[in-house]
């Protein structure tokens, strides 16, 4: 394209409209340099404090993050397969240092919105004049009989938040008897990362499928349908053998008795509403709720933190956002890419507030990747716009959607490549 | 990188002079700003992808960048997911976002190359690809091969020769007579001589 085309191309709103927050004035020149304090360095936190420096590095960021470094869940499936170690899922926040990042490693306790301050367990006192926080969930351990956070860290793990508990079920499944029978308590909605369980089950039974091919893997839901619930079944029958006598893996719906009531660790067995099921390996997935931080800061209505969704800013308290899992930001999942694109709608909103400036139009995208078993990749992707009538996030008209049902050997197996792919992206658009 | 570099100093002094004209916050539906920074989660932020098969688009040509997305709009280029995507976006969206990406700069990143290959994939593009795919075939309005992630070159060439995206105007008789020098083993040289680029 010669340069009189590139000039004849942008020639009318084009150019114009792709400026975005950058058309204004630092927030320095207006006054003091302005402070942020971002809670909990996830994927909503870190994508938070990376964006606002980007967009303004005059302004000063510290992020709070409890753990010296992050391990995402996000592809913590594979670790049950035995594709990756949780090693590989382990990274360091010095790439935010490079931002001018101040990266503290603490607990948030407490957050006071009139006078601005964020305490935390160590002593610290962190005043801001925006504050992000994004804790991830917490768990209603009250929900099932038995099952209690010390049972989860040593005899049945959630390993719903990668780490210790996610090594721990794949030791259990590695030490599993052949012919024997892994047990998963999937939660009720909504709970991060909704193809998560159905994920899980078939990483399992790819690893199985070769090293314990008599293994059973029974899903039990206190749901009557699942995410890409049409994609996961053609792919279990593809590899699985699901939908015949000998299937690895067994789906037991609400209807069919697949919610539970209590557990007995000793002796593995789980007391479902219609049968008992006894498992060599039991995995139980607890109902969920927004991150205790949200709580003590009285974030919440419910059980998650209602925000204005252009901004992301909390409806309960002024200058403190919410993103993420933590938040309710229907009809968005709990998801690692939604955590990641609404932290720039809020970077941007902050931004444009301490410019003196409306928030621009938000637009969000969501996309998530499942490897079902070996060459068979498949996915979910969706753009939403804001309906600001009613304040809900919503998809874009005849786009978006899951892969195409019997798509070409090819394209599923390109689609285990791109579901590595945009690991990587997601990580370094966070984190580095 | 030269030429990379030229490209976007010379885009980004068309945005500086587009931004001087503009009142504080002109406003009309999402910024391409926003819409852009949507991508980054699978292409990278501000389009340079980290590998190792999502394409980068930092630096795009930006009407190769448009037809790209209309046609992806169309379920054309045998998408595996950009067809859903595409799909949410008008016209002047997508010119939003030409711009926006053309005027990032592209970092490229080492990939493993074989480095015999890549000598022949280097002859074999000077005599075939490199009067439309220039310098290399550095970013331009063939689009970019230089520095491209491999697997995606891979599938786009499959595409291309099973039918299955259709071929930009002269380029297969190129592709052919490569193939016709170096039989099967031409597209991986040429592959290996634009992933050896960074
Ligand atoms: C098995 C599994 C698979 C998944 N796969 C995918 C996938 O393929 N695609 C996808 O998009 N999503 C996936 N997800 C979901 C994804 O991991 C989450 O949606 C995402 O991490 C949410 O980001 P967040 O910022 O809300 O919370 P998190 O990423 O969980 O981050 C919260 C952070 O806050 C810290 N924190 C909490 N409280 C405090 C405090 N008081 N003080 C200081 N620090 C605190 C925590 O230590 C943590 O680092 C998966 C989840 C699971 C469990
Ligand atoms: C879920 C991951 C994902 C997201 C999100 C995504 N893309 Fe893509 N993109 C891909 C993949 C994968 C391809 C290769 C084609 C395919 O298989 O669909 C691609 C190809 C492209 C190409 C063609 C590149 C070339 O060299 O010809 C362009 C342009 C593009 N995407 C633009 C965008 C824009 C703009 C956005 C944001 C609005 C976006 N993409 C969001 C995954 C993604
Ligand atoms: C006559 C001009 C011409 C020649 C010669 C040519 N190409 Fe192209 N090529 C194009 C154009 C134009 C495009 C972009 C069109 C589009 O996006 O559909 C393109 C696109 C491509 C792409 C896809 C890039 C993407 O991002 O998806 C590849 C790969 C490619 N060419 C490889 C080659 C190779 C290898 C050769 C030499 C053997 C070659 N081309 C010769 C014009 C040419």
């Amino acid at each position: 394209m010669t340069n009189i085309d590139r000039r004849a191309f942008i020639r009318g709103a084009a150019g114009i409209a792709a400026l975005g927050v950058s058309a204004g004035f630092p927030a320095l020149v207006l006054g003091a340099a302005r402070r942020v304090v971002v809670v909990g360095g996830g994927v909503g936190g870190a994508t938070a404090a990376k964006y606002l420096r980007k967009l303004d590095d005059t302004i000063s960021v510290t992020l709070i993050e409890r753990k010296p470094s992050y391990t995402s869940c996000f592809m913590s499936n594979e670790v049950l397969s035995g594709e990756r170690t949780l090693q590989s899922l382990t990274f360091g926040y010095d790439g935010l240092r490079r931002h001018g990042i101040e990266v503290v490693q603490d607990t948030a306790v407490g957050i006071d919105p009139l006078q601005k301050i964020v305490q935390t367990a160590g002593g610290g006192k962190f005043q801001y004049d925006a504050c992000v926080v994004s804790p991830g969930i917490g768990f209603k351990w009250e929900a099932i009989g038995g099952y209690t956070e010390e049972v989860a860290a040593t005899t049945v793990p959630h390993a719903w938040n990668a780490g210790p508990q996610t090594e721990l079920l794949r030791r259990q499944i590695e030490a599993m008897p052949e012919g024997g029978r892994v047990i998963i308590s999937a939660p009720p909605n909504p709970f991060k990362c909704p193809p998560g369980p159905y994920e899980r089950a078939s990483q399992i039974a790819m690893y199985c499928k070769h090293h314990k091919p008599r293994a059973k893997i029974i899903i039990l839901d206190p749901k009557d349908a699942f995410s890409k619930q049409g994609l996961y079944l053609e792919g279990w029958r593809k590899l699985y053998g699901y939908g015949t006598d000998n299937s690895m893996i067994e789906w037991i719906s609400a209807a069919g008795g697949g919610k539970i009531e209590e557990i007995d660790p000793e002796t593995l067995t789980v007391q479902a509403e219609i049968e008992e099921f006894q498992g060599d390996v039991v995995n139980i997935i607890p109902p969920q709720k927004a991150g205790a931080i949200a709580f003590a800061a009285d974030l919440v209505e419910g059980d998650w933190c209602p925000v204005d969704k252009r901004t992301f800013e909390s409806t309960r308290h002024k200058g403190i956002y919410v993103l993420g899992d933590a938040s309710s930001a229907a009809k968005m999942p709990k998801s690692a890419y939604a955590a990641n694109s609404q932290a720039k709608v809020c970077a941007a909103a902050i931004v444009n507030r301490f410019r003196g400036l409306e928030p621009g139009d938000p637009t969000f995208v969501n996309t998530c990747y499942s490897v079902v078993g070996e060459d068979f990749g498949i996915s979910v992707a969706a753009v939403y716009g804001l309906n600001s009538h009613t304040n809900t996030i919503e998809p874009i008209p005849n786009s978006g959607g899951v892969s195409p049902a019997n798509a070409s050997a090819e394209i599923r197996k390109r689609e285990v490549s791109y579901a590595h792919s945009w690991f990587k992206n997601v990580i370094s658009d966070m984190l580095e | 990188m030269k030429r990379d570099d030229t490209m976007s100093k010379h885009v980004r002094n068309l945005l500086l002079a587009v931004l001087t004209l503009l009142p504080a916050a002109v406003m009309a539906g999402p910024s391409g700003q926003a819409l852009s920074f949507t991508c980054a989660g699978c292409h990278g932020t501000d389009g340079s992808s980290v590998g190792p098969s999502m394409p980068a688009i930092a630096g795009m040509d930006p009407e190769v960048f448009v037809d790209a997305m209309k046609d992806y709009r169309l379920d054309k280029r045998n998408p595996s997911i950009m067809n859903r995507i595409a799909k949410a976006y008008s016209d002047e969206q997508f010119k939003e976002m030409a711009w926006f990406f053309a005027s990032q700069r592209l970092h490229l990143q080492p990939q493993v190359t074989d480095a015999a290959l890549a000598k022949r994939g280097a002859e074999l593009h000077q005599k075939h690809c490199e009067k439309c795919h220039e310098e290399g075939g550095r970013p331009g309005d063939a689009g970019t091969l230089a520095g491209q992630w491999m697997p995606y070159l891979q599938y786009t060439m499959q595409d291309f020769l099973s039918g299955k995206r259709d071929w930009p105007r002269k380029m297969k008789r190129k592709v052919d007579a490569a193939i016709e020098d170096d039989g099967a083993d031409a597209v991986s040289a040429l592959i290996h001589y634009y992933g050896s680029q960074h």
